[in-house]
């Protein structure tokens, strides 16, 4: 035991080893208060992990040129030892990130996370999103089957259609006039480099978090209230340390997260067409457009809000903007909530219906965004796309008027 | 000068130089990384004319080739086809043309071709770069009773006639580009050059 002392010592001397463990795991007080939500944090940084090695086993493999990049997934899912379930684990993985993204982004909404001390988390949060996004939007052109080949051309598109630079800032973008193999080998190269981009993000997210210190579903500040746990007289009393309470609480939730995940993995990889889209079994072909064509699900609430807005004076730009508007809106949040309490447990009916209607409006979206357009789904989408936007723009009214309930001195059980 | 003998206003002045010409150096060394994702020569070089051989097209038949990596359709028209393009002037958004950044001018007229019989046109919709669908059949279900044959739009649902020229109230804004070509013999189209005819 003292060898090992003396050696934690030596290693101390040099790097702050005991530290970094205490101040962040061992002797960092996290609510005592949380709840199934906040699983959702440790399984994306899971995910993350899943992504970066299956991703990095992939690239051995796949070959980023037109002519070999499609035969070479193939040639993972075929003639590769265990190279199909790899490449299920990263397109799966994919989706998976975005159901646990959506559903950490629901739980800052519910518990008000994003409030003051946390705005700059929350910020960092819509970063990782962005970022995220990118690192998706890059690795989909990659099968190069016909979704992919498609779903990259409209979508660098929207760069062309900004007014007087967009042609040129498409063609830089592509680095050709059309979708083609300088595209892809560069997507390639920004796929492989984000996720590492993304990473040191989540530890700023992270170094953030432990400044502030956790919110939890009563949206009470425990650094705020009494002192002194079984721990430490100087701790707040509504606090637990981080390891071992929530570490092993993280560990049944990433296996209940595994379990629905190789579900998934083994038995419907594809997820009938939403998670691998059935034109991406053809190879991309740039003289025809598929039937129909989409993103993938987690960017169709988006595509449906750029599809919604239309022309004008015979300019896309419009749309493109109201796109792009409806994620950059994220960043305001915090400033945007008026209401005196935090968490949704204290606020009003008003509030409530109006944040569940937005939660179906985003699915709605979703849906609509993969349908094809016709008039009845173009209204509706419109009529979505202004509830997305008044969700925000109204909230300093609607979150003031709410009649919300006193906030008591300590969390709840 | 202060009592330690340190010169703090010129301190700030070299801090500020420093920080500059810092600045500066950054501002060119990102340069050609910038520059590095424009189009390579290759790309540059790979625009040259193709040549499409019709002698095996059909009326009512649609064949593509590809120029500058792009679709180019080129459609056998047919007679009905052509007396139907006046009908349809009060529902497009540019009947005439008049958008001269759209075509040759020597297809400024309502087939927008050097032959009327043969149209030759860029597959790409001017919305979002989507390749729209031949769709060659009469008033079918889904374009409504007034369709004549044209290009529907999968991706965002915009409209063309059999000329390329789009649909008013559709994504799109402009009519379907018509590339610079000539014709070699009757049945030999040069795409991508004109001979300066333009």
């Amino acid at each position: 035991m003292s060898m090992m002392k003396n050696f934690m010592g030596w290693i101390d001397d040099r790097y702050p080893m005991t530290k970094v463990w205490n101040e962040h795991l061992a002797q960092y007080y996290a609510p005592k208060n949380f709840n199934f939500w906040y699983f959702m944090g440790s399984l994306a940084l899971l995910v993350l992990v899943i992504q970066i090695v299956t991703g990095v086993w992939l690239a051995m493999s796949y070959k980023p040129d037109a002519e070999l990049a499609f035969g070479s997934v193939e040639y993972i899912m075929r003639d590769v030892e265990w190279g199909w379930l790899i490449r299920y684990l990263h397109s799966t993985g994919a989706s998976a990130f975005f159901v646990v993204i959506y559903l950490h982004m629901f739980r800052g909404l519910m518990y008000g996370s994003y409030r003051k001390p946390r705005e700059l988390l929350w910020i960092i949060g819509v970063i990782i999103y962005l970022a995220m996004m990118a690192t998706a939007f890059f690795g989909y052109l990659l099968p190069w089957g016909q979704m992919s080949y498609w779903g990259a051309q409209v979508i660098v598109n929207l760069f062309s259609a900004v007014p007087v630079i967009g042609p040129d800032l498409g063609v830089w973008v592509r680095g050709d006039y059309v979708i083609s193999d300088a595209t892809l080998n560069r997507f390639f190269a920004l796929h492989f480099l984000l996720p590492f981009i993304l990473a040191a993000l989540v530890f700023i997210h992270i170094v953030a978090l432990h400044k502030v210190g956790s919110n939890n579903p009563d949206g009470i500040e425990i650094k705020k209230g009494p002192k002194g746990n079984r721990w430490s007289d100087t701790a707040p009393a509504d606090g637990i340390p981080f390891h071992p309470y929530y570490t092993v609480k993280d560990i049944a939730g990433v296996a209940g997260f595994l379990f629905l995940f190789a579900a998934v993995v083994f038995f419907a990889p594809e997820m009938g067409g939403y998670f691998i889209e059935h034109p991406n079994f053809e190879p991309a072909n740039p003289l025809k457009t598929p039937e129909h064509i989409a993103p993938v699900w987690y960017f169709t609430p988006f595509y449906a809000i750029l599809r919604a807005v239309p022309s004008i004076a015979g300019s896309a730009f419009p749309g493109v903007v109201a796109m792009f508007a409806s994620i950059l809106i994220m960043f305001f949040l915090p400033w945007l909530d008026r209401s005196p309490v935090k968490s949704i447990k204290y606020k009003g009916m008003l509030y409530k219906v109006i944040l569940w209607l937005f939660v179906l409006d985003f699915i709605m979206l979703g849906y609509l965004g993969v349908k094809p357009t016709t008039d009845l789904y173009k209204l509706t989408a419109q009529i979505g796309t202004i509830y997305y936007f008044a969700f925000f723009l109204l909230m300093p009214i609607y979150s003031k008027i709410d009649k919300t309930k006193p906030v008591p001195e300590r969390v709840t059980e | 000068m202060n009592a330690d003998g340190v010169d703090l206003k010129k301190r700030r002045t070299l801090t500020l130089a420093t920080s500059a010409v810092g600045a500066v150096g950054t501002g060119f060394a990102i340069y050609p990384f910038l520059a590095a994702w424009a189009p390579s020569e290759k790309a540059k070089a790979a625009g040259a004319p193709v040549e499409a051989d019709i002698s095996k097209l059909e009326p009512g038949q649609l064949m593509r080739v590809k120029w500058r990596g792009k679709p180019v359709w080129i459609v056998h028209r047919t007679d009905q086809n052509l007396q139907d393009l006046s009908s349809l002037e009060s529902i497009l958004l540019d009947p005439n043309s008049d958008d001269t950044g759209q075509q040759p001018d020597y297809c400024k007229n309502p087939e927008r071709a050097i032959k009327g019989k043969y149209l030759v046109a860029i597959g790409i919709c001017t919305h979002l770069g989507c390749s729209p669908t031949y769709r060659p059949d009469m008033a079918p279900e889904d374009l409504g009773p007034e369709w004549k044959g044209g290009f529907f739009c999968p991706c965002h649902g915009s409209k063309f006639d059999l000329s390329g020229r789009v649909y008013a109230g559709v994504p799109a804004p402009k009519n379907l580009e018509i590339p610079p070509y000539q014709y070699l013999s009757d049945s030999r189209i040069l795409i991508g050059t004109d001979g300066g005819a333009a």
